[in-house]
């Protein structure tokens, strides 16, 4: 205990800040002006726009501003060890809400599979439910759904053997590269570092490219559309937050990469580094649960 | 800083008296000498950017805990409304559609505008203090989390005055009711939910980093006092549940406006699904709600009972299986939606175990007091009423959680006591039992005692006028969520509204006596209460604005 004492160094607390409030507008800003994009309630349609921009440029400005700012503090050396134990927490714990956002879109995907569909269908304890569309037959993927008047199922379904399993290989590989990126910025090698991770970079920006492709496809040719009955509505909500977590992962990849080859972070000091690539393997384990239970079975 | 100084020597002086918290007392000089040391340590600020731009947790705890005490009077108007079309069969004021918006508001704006935020405020006030930390270990990220709830609730209660009228589909939005048949309103009540989230999730980063990460040298974990480690395990079900909500209300969004069809079974759908994954978030939300209070009335108890915790260590332990069991639980909430028998059963036994560790819990509570030197300030006297008022909310748990006999009270007025009962005794009580223990804490005056004692009994007589008579109509049948009734729950309904409006007004006291002991001058001592043990009693009153800027050693 008495180390600790010694070792004590102030834990640092920020003065006054706009940043919060005007986050919080930001935020206002683009919930207000979505839902009435959305809605377009009687002339709300143009304001709707224009708040939800607002709200988009609002946000970059105080993301840029934020993190800058917090960059520059640990610079200036007033992160203790504690205040560095606050963050990696901190992270964990963001990361662990995202998991059970995840885990809600996997949730309602076992529940339709294992539950709901057989249902409809006449299996099951609950099969009674056939009666509401007599003939319905359950199967996965659900090609025919109950009612196709009001949701024409989809013609085909996307193949896990090419597009899918391509962008297994192209995200695990990226895990790779940024851990040996991660080692080599340990080992104080900065061209290695920056080597490695803009290969990470580039991965993800393929991965993306094809996830495109693939959604191009799912609409053109396949007829797997958001529409297409649950299949397709459980389909795209899983892959297209995924795709969304890509997305924000490669711009956070890009940033860090932008700050190695400025000379920022050092072997021992590096915990924005460590951050983004603890979010880089969470979206990767993401995708590993989507190509097994989405895509393959 | 000139008050700062005064707070100093008024702390010399009282150095003396504080004989529960001897073992803190060494560490107390020395944070008092840093205080001197550090004058240049920046105080508030002056006007209103304190407010707007604060990184300190005592002006966000403050400002949760009046956005707290606005809601709750906004919420309470509603739930008035309610009771004034209730007090007679028939339809005297308002019409059925505005009846539901007035019931969904209502039920939304207490559970996420008035119960949480208060729990956060108190979070924040007092978890640095009792863990010997300067502040919340990420205080920017407080005052978001703060700040985008008055922004959210600006557009729920927009969506008021929208065609179309509110959400109107009752707090649990099941869907279809809120997907196809609801008002267009729905979308703005979406993103305000999500925005909801987003500031819950963050504040519940906050205080679990804080406890985790910056306690006082030898503040163990089994040290903690019952408060934090209550909010600890909260946190934890913020952190698991609120993402569940988010998702929700996403498959909602993506039905209304994309085409999708999570929660239609036209489209291979279910509309149950939505039940199961909203439970999933209902039932650790439900908890996330009284957790809090546990810990309140643990602190509030031994302090007027004299007398150490009965059983602390078996507290967290019970505190933790509650937690636990919150999550295998959630389908007890739809016994007649037509699960399997399997399901039913499952539901049935778990929710069953939940009266175990609540059951530790409150023979803790009374074992605590048991042969203890007991005082009935206004704390205790809402403390007292939380132990006896929550168990019978628990009883009437218990009786619901009996899946056959839920069939028969599923949906009626015996839901609406159960849940007043944990929730207006167990959680607000909770709330004001701290608002008035801490008070003379935060603001370094004495409240009117007598005045709070009034305020008590008032509010416990209109309590429980107001909700005991719902058992009796629900039992015999009165359905929930309806704007009229058969003539033979007339009386009841009448008398329910009598004590609606009793307790109603009663808050009023509540208010006048907050305002006036911020105003007068009754200087409290640092100890405050006699009995109270903890770091927070060391600290003068009122409360310096940074707590401990160098942490205090605890033996």
């Amino acid at each position: 205990m008495d180390s600790q004492t010694q070792e004590y160094q102030e834990y640092y607390v920020p003065t006054q800040s706009y940043f919060p409030i005007v986050a919080s507008v930001s935020l206002f800003c683009l919930a207000f002006g979505a839902a009435s994009v959305l809605t377009a309630v009687e002339n709300t349609g143009d304001m709707g726009m224009i708040m939800l921009f607002t709200g988009f440029i609002l946000l970059f400005f105080v993301i840029i501003s934020w993190f800058t700012k917090v960059a520059a503090e640990s610079r200036d050396g007033l992160y203790s060890a504690q205040m560095d134990v606050s963050f990696r927490w901190g992270m964990g714990w963001f990361i662990s809400s995202e998991v059970m956002f995840f885990a809600a879109f996997f949730g309602a995907l076992f529940y339709i599979r294992v539950f709901s569909v057989p249902w409809l269908g006449g299996e099951g304890d609950k099969g009674v439910s056939n009666m509401l569309w007599e003939g319905f037959v359950s199967q996965w993927p659900l090609m025919t759904t109950p009612d196709p008047s009001l949701f024409k199922g989809p013609a085909q379904v996307v193949d896990p053997w090419h597009i899918p399993l391509l962008n297994t290989i192209l995200l695990i590989s990226s895990s790779l590269t940024l851990t040996l990126s991660h080692k080599a910025l340990k080992l104080n090698n900065r061209t290695w570092t920056s080597i490695w991770l803009a290969v990470t970079v580039v991965l993800g920006a393929v991965f993306l490219y094809y996830q495109v492709l693939e959604y191009h496809e799912a609409y053109t040719e396949l007829g797997l559309t958001l529409s297409a009955g649950v299949y397709g509505s459980t389909f795209f909500i899983l892959t297209g937050f995924h795709g969304l977590h890509v997305t924000i992962g490669t711009i956070m990849l890009l940033c860090i990469l932008v700050r190695v080859l400025e000379g920022e972070f050092t072997g021992k000091k590096h915990f924005a580094f460590e951050a983004v690539a603890w979010y880089w393997h969470f979206v990767d384990v993401v995708w590993v649960g989507l190509f097994i239970f989405v895509y393959i079975l | 800083m000139t008050t700062g100084t005064e707070q100093i020597t008024a702390a010399e002086i009282e150095t003396a008296e504080a004989g529960q918290n001897e073992s803190f007392e060494g560490v107390q000089a020395d944070t008092d000498k840093h205080t001197d040391a550090t004058e240049h340590h920046h105080g508030p600020a002056k006007g209103i950017s304190r407010w707007f731009f604060t990184t300190n947790h005592k002006d966000i705890g403050s400002m949760y805990l009046w956005f707290s005490l606005v809601m709750f009077m906004v919420g309470g108007c509603m739930a008035l409304m309610v009771r004034t079309e209730l007090f007679q069969p028939g339809l005297q004021f308002i019409q059925p559609d505005f009846f539901n918006q007035m019931t969904t508001m209502h039920g939304l704006i207490m559970v996420f505008g008035a119960v949480m935020p208060a729990f956060v405020g108190l979070a924040n006030w007092m978890i640095p203090m009792m863990v010997g930390a300067p502040d919340m270990a990420l205080p920017r990220l407080n005052n978001w989390s703060f700040w985008i709830l008055p922004f959210a609730f600006s557009i729920m209660l927009m969506t008021l005055f929208m065609e179309g009228g509110g959400p109107n589909f009752g707090w649990t939005f099941y869907a279809p009711l809120s997907t196809t048949f609801a008002p267009p309103s729905v979308t703005y009540f979406i993103f305000a939910v999500h925005m909801m989230g987003i500031s819950s999730i963050m504040g519940a980063i906050n205080v679990i980093v804080t406890i985790l990460n910056m306690r006082a040298p030898g503040m163990d974990m089994m040290k903690l006092p019952l408060f934090v480690w209550t909010w600890l395990i909260t946190a934890f079900l913020l952190i698991l549940v609120m993402p569940i909500l988010a998702g929700v209300v996403t498959m909602m969004l993506m039905d209304i406006h994309f085409g999708t069809s999570f929660f239609n079974a036209a489209g291979g759908g279910d509309p149950v699904l939505f039940q199961h994954i909203f439970w999933f978030f209902g039932h650790p939300e439900v908890y996330i709600m009284i957790l809090p209070a546990f810990g309140i009335v643990s602190e509030i108890i031994p302090t007027f009972a004299r007398k150490k915790l009965f059983g602390y260590s078996s507290m967290v332990y019970a505190t933790s299986s509650i937690a636990f069991l919150s999550f295998i639980v959630w389908a007890h909430h739809m016994f007649t939606v037509g699960m399997p028998l399997a399901g039913e059963l499952f539901f049935m036994f778990a929710t069953m175990l939940i009266a175990v560790p609540t059951g530790v819990k409150v023979f803790n509570w009374v074992a605590t007091m048991f042969r203890g030197s007991m005082t009935f300030e206004t704390p205790m006297l809402f403390a007292l009423a939380f132990v006896v008022l929550f168990s019978i909310g628990g009883f009437s748990g218990l009786m619901l959680a009996i899946a056959p006999a839920d069939f028969q009270y599923h949906d009626t007025y015996f839901v609406v006591a159960h849940f007043h009962y944990v929730l207006v005794p167990g959680s607000i009580f909770s709330i004001m039992a701290a608002a008035y223990y801490w008070l003379p804490k935060w603001t370094g005056n004495y409240y009117d005692e007598k005045m709070g004692k009034i305020h008590f009994w008032l509010s416990f007589i209109g309590i429980n006028i107001t909700f005991f008579p719902m058992h009796f109509v629900g039992l015999a049948g009165m359905p929930r969520r309806v704007p009229d009734y058969a003539l033979q729950f007339a009386d009841f309904n009448a008398v329910s509204t009598v004590g609606a409006f009793l307790f109603g007004f009663s808050q009023l006291l509540f208010i006048y006596n907050v305002v006036c002991c911020i105003r007068k001058k009754n200087q409290a001592s640092k100890q405050v209460w006699e009995g109270a043990y903890g770091l927070e009693w060391t600290l003068p009153s009122p409360a310096p604005y940074h707590s401990f800027t160098k942490p205090p050693k605890v033996d």
